[in-house]
Parts: structure tokens; C-alpha cells; sequence
């Protein structure tokens, strides 16, 4: 090499470590999204920080608005139903069933029994498909490849059970407003009780492989931690209120459909491995809620009357003037409709109050002083669903 | 205690700032003054009997003579909850942040100015959140305009869903 040419590198060697000691003690602002591989949706982060110490965090969100709320004023009660689907798409069944029940509430819409007892099993094997996907991505997030593959290999079963009951593999609108579009088909209680039976020791497996795992326990224990009281503050409803060590669930504290009939159990964490509400709690309870949706789907199996599906309700119904809000417990937590209506056959405003919406905004409060992996672990750890915060 | 027993404390405490006690067909609400929204809210939260520490749902309404705030309030200490309401002019909506009462509602507030146009004063952070930052009007208004282009492109979009909202009677 002639000598002109290593004089110039070795002058460009000493530019960049010029450069780089001008770093040192000088925030850097790093732009998380608007896209990202391991994310679905697009959520942009503008994270501030000082070496691997997160300094500030700016959620920016909205890419993904689609104006449902404005839609839901055009369209009458009936035809809204898709569009809940696309709110929370990973827990389309229990979107459904709390628009369905918030505007047979308004209506005072009765529906058959065997009809509720449809829409809990749908909604707690959506709870459990969801659940899966959370466990899966939050072993992808900490590193682990292995979760997100049997994840999706039992979440298939669930997605199989839904796809012989509507014909759909995702966005069901397996819900009408008087109860569900049809009854279950033939074979799906048999293949729901074995799925039950194959699912339970799944869970004690992923015990064993991820959730007491000694390095997943390191990255994921006193990190992001929310206290109770700061959870209550930001409107943080759901498993990760729970894992704060608040005692919350609406299937038990307002109930609604038939939770009151069946006996199970809300799992609160209490600080097994580290601090109350740190990521490690967050992750777990879902793991346990899990074991518990088995347990009410088992009930609801047994139980199930014959009757009817659905309440005929005629296709361009006017529900009465008025305004209710009612919430129910959505994988996520609390999804709130509040309906308004004039009489006439759409909605005069329907606000949809989603979970992640107000999950989001705890990020920063939790993440900020923490370090750059951490943050990736903690914003897995809320278990966020971008179209469900843009709406 | 149910909203009759709130509202009825809040009279006795805050009289003639309390506008209205009201008991439509399903879920029962109290009207507050606007002005007074703040000390009353920080009532809610802090009264020993009350404890409203939790904002679970802030949503603008737009009626056809004023602009209406409604605040879903539940206390997860006393397990009880209530619906506070506030109206304001359509021609100059503006009404008092409680974004330092429950920091929740910085982004509820932030929300609902994006998509309706109100005013809360006192917030820390009044953008734009859901819509871009050079976005015109306000969506959520009944009377709003959807734009024909934004930037040059076709906003009223190609999907056929889109076309036949925008197409039924206010295609700008």
C-alpha cells in the first residue's frame, strides 16, 4: 500500500474516534420504528439516550388511524360488526362479543342461553390463542427463539376450532347482535375437549422451558417496574394491573354473560421473583389466566344447553335513545364501548375505550433510566396491539 | 355508592356548580360546570368517601347545539363508579385539562382535541396525536368536510368502503 494512501486512513481513523469521543455524554436520539420486524403494527418510539440508558421516550402513534369511530356513525348496528375485528385482531372474538353485548344492552336485546355459553368459549379460546402469541413474542423479545414456535404450534388447534366454526383463520364476525351467526358444527366439542386435555400440560412445559428459566428470569425480574398505584393513575386495566398486585377482573367484579355461573379463579402476582409489577409478574400472569381459561372452557363444555343460537333481530333495528358504557375483559384488558344513541339505525357516537391505548403511555413512565434491551423486554412485556391504540 | 348518592354529594358540596343530575333510559350521569371541572374532579379523587383514582374513559361527544366531555370515573379502592359530564360552546369549545389529577387523560385529551377540535386548557402537550400535524379540521365533527386530496393524493381513497362513506352526502 503506498504511504499517501495509509496516511489517509489512519487521518480517517482519527475523524471517527473524533467523532465518537464527541458522543461521549451527549444524548442520542434513536427513532424505534414506525416499522419493525419484531413488531406487528407500526408504532414509532422516539427514544432519547445516554449510551444504553434510556433518557426519554415519546411515543408517536397514529399510522395506522383508520377513523373506525367516524365509520361506526355511517354504517347501521349490524354492518359495524366486522370492523370490530379489526380493533384488536389477535382477540377478534372477544371484540365481537363486546360490541354485540354493548348494543344488545342498549337495546335490551335478549339472547338464548346456548348462545352465551358459544360466545364464552369463543371468547376464552381467543383469550388463549391470544395469551400464546404474547408468550412466544416475549421469548422472541428476550432472546429466545424457541417459545414462539411451540406458541404457534398450539395456537394452530384454536385457530382450526374457529375455522370450522365461521370459516375463518382470523377476523371471525362470528357475532351477531341476538347471539352468534351459527351454531357450533358438528365434532367441535369433542375436538374443543381434547384440545383442553392436550393443551393443560403444554403450559407446565412452558413453565419448564421459559418462565423459571434462570436467564429469562434475570433479564425479565426488578426490570420496568410498575407499582400498583401508578398503574391506577394511567388507566391500566387487565393482566398487567394484576400483575401491579391489583385484584381486578371484570368477568368477576361486573359481571357479565354467564361468569357468574362458572367458578374460576383471577390470578394477582405477589412478587415471586422480584418486585410487584416488574416484567417477569406481567409475563407470568398470563401464563396462569391461561390455565384458568382452560377451566371455564371445561365448564362451559359441560354445561351447554341445546336452543337456540341466535334471537332474530331485524336487519335495520333502531335502538332506543339513550347512552350506556359497558366494559369487558378483553385478553388485553378493559375494552369499553360507550354507545350513544338518537334512535336512529346507527350509532349517534360510539368511542371504543381499548386497552392499549392507555398501556402505551405507560411505557415511558416505566422504561425511562432503564437500558435500551430492557425497554424492548418491558414494551413486550405490555403485550401492545398497535390497530387496537390507532383505531 | 351509586351516581344519585355522588351527585348528591357534590350538590351539597359544590352548589350551583353542579349543573344537572340526569337518568336517560340505561346509564345515569351528572352534568359539572365547566370552569369548576378541575376542584371537582380533584374532589372525586381525593374525598375519602369518593376515591375516583382511576379515568377509565374520556370521549367528546358532538351534539348538534354544544360540544359535551364525558368522563368515565371508577374507584378501584371503594369498587364504585360514575359518569361526569361537561358541555361547552361548539363555536369556541374549550375546557380545563384533568391530565394533573389523572395523568391518563393526557392522551385521551389529546385525543379527543385531535379529533374534535376542543380546547383543553392547562395541558401540557395539546398536538396533534392521531391525525398528521397539518391535518385540517376536525373528523369527528358532524359536520366535518372530508378532504378530496391531502398532499396531492386522492384522500378519498380507492377501497370501496371508503368511497361509499365518503361519496353519501359531504364529499368536499
Amino acid at each position: 500500500m503506498p504511504e499517501s494512501e495509509t496516511a489517509k486512513q489512519s487521518e480517517g481513523f482519527s475523524e471517527l474516534s473524533r467523532a465518537v469521543s464527541t458522543f461521549v455524554g451527549e444524548e442520542l436520539v434513536i427513532n424505534f420504528g414506525p416499522q419493525h420486524p419484531s413488531m406487528h403494527g407500526v408504532l414509532r418510539l422516539i427514544v432519547k439516550s445516554e449510551g444504553e440508558i434510556v433518557s426519554e421516550i415519546t411515543p408517536v402513534i397514529g399510522y395506522l388511524h383508520r377513523g373506525m369511530e367516524k365509520i361506526a356513525e355511517r354504517l347501521n348496528y349490524h354492518q359495524f360488526m366486522p370492523y370490530t375485528d379489526r380493533i384488536d385482531y389477535l382477540a377478534s372474538m372477544n371484540c365481537n362479543f363486546a360490541y354485540a353485548a354493548t348494543v344488545e344492552k342498549l337495546a335490551g336485546i335478549e339472547i338464548p342461553k346456548r348462545a352465551e355459553y358459544i360466545r364464552v368459549i369463543m371468547a376464552e379460546l381467543n383469550r388463549i390463542a391470544s395469551h400464546l402469541v404474547f408468550f412466544g413474542t416475549a421469548g422472541l423479545e428476550s432472546g429466545a427463539w424457541t417459545p414462539i414456535v411451540y406458541a404457534f404450534r398450539e395456537r394452530e388447534y384454536i385457530v382450526d376450532l374457529f375455522d370450522m366454526t365461521c370459516g375463518q383463520r382470523l377476523t371471525y364476525n362470528y357475532f351477531r347482535i341476538g347471539g352468534v351467526a351459527d351454531d357450533l358444527p358438528k365434532g367441535f366439542m369433542e375436538k374443543a375437549r381434547a384440545f383442553c386435555d392436550y393443551f393443560e400440560p403444554k403450559i407446565k412445559e412452558y413453565n419448564e422451558l421459559l418462565s423459571y428459566n434462570e436467564i429469562f428470569i434475570k433479564r425479565t425480574a426488578n426490570v420496568a417496574v410498575l407499582p400498583p398505584e401508578t398503574a391506577v393513575k394511567y388507566s391500566v386495566t387487565g393482566p398487567n394491573l394484576r400483575a401491579s398486585g391489583v385484584k381486578w377482573d371484570l368477568r368477576k367484579n361486573e359481571p357479565y354473560s354467564i361468569y357468574p355461573e362458572i367458578d374460576f379463579d383471577i390470578p394477582v402476582s405477589s412478587g415471586e421473583k422480584g418486585m410487584v409489577g416488574d416484567t417477569w409478574n406481567r409475563y407470568i400472569i398470563r401464563m396462569r389466566e391461561m390455565e384458568e381459561s382452560v377451566k371455564i372452557i371445561r365448564q362451559c363444555l359441560d354445561k351447554i344447553p341445546e336452543g337456540d343460537y341466535l334471537t332474530k333481530v331485524p336487519r335495520l333495528f333502531k335502538a332506543p335513545p339513550g347512552e350506556v358504557y359497558c366494559r369487558f375483559e378483553n385478553p388485553r384488558g378493559e375494552l369499553g364501548f360507550y354507545l350513544i344513541s338518537d334512535g336512529g339505525k346507527s350509532p349517534y357516537r360510539l368511542k371504543i375505550r381499548t386497552p392499549s391505548f392507555a398501556h402505551l403511555w405507560v411505557l415511558p413512565e416505566i422504561s425511562t433510566g432503564g437500558m435500551i434491551s430492557d425497554l424492548i423486554v418491558a414494551f413486550g412485556s405490555l403485550d401492545l396491539v398497535v390497530p387496537e391504540i390507532d383505531r | 355508592m351509586n351516581t344519585k348518592e355522588i351527585y348528591d354529594l357534590l350538590k351539597a358540596k359544590f352548589n350551583g356548580k353542579v349543573l344537572a343530575y340526569n337518568e336517560p333510559p340505561k346509564d345515569a350521569f351528572i352534568v359539572v360546570d365547566a370552569k369548576s371541572l378541575p376542584e371537582i374532579t380533584t374532589f372525586l379523587k381525593d374525598d375519602g368517601q369518593l376515591l375516583m383514582d382511576s379515568l377509565v374513559c374520556l370521549s367528546g361527544v358532538d351534539y348538534p347545539d354544544r360540544f359535551s366531555v364525558a368522563y368515565h370515573l371508577f374507584s378501584t379502592k371503594k369498587l364504585h363508579k360514575t359518569v361526569i359530564k361537561v358541555n361547552t360552546d361548539r363555536e369556541n369549545p374549550s375546557v380545563p385539562t384533568v391530565s394533573n389529577v389523572w395523568p391518563g387523560a393526557v392522551s385521551y385529551e389529546r385525543e379527543t382535541f385531535d379529533l374534535f377540535g376542543i380546547i383543553f386548557y392547562g395541558h401540557p402537550n395539546l398536538e396533534r396525536l392521531l391525525m398528521p400535524d397539518d391535518w385540517e379540521g376536525y373528523p369527528l365533527r358532524k359536520d366535518y368536510k372530508f378532504p378530496a386530496f391531502y398532499h396531492g393524493i386522492n384522500a378519498a381513497g380507492r377501497s370501496p368502503g371508503t368511497h361509499r362513506i365518503v361519496n353519501r352526502d359531504n364529499y368536499a
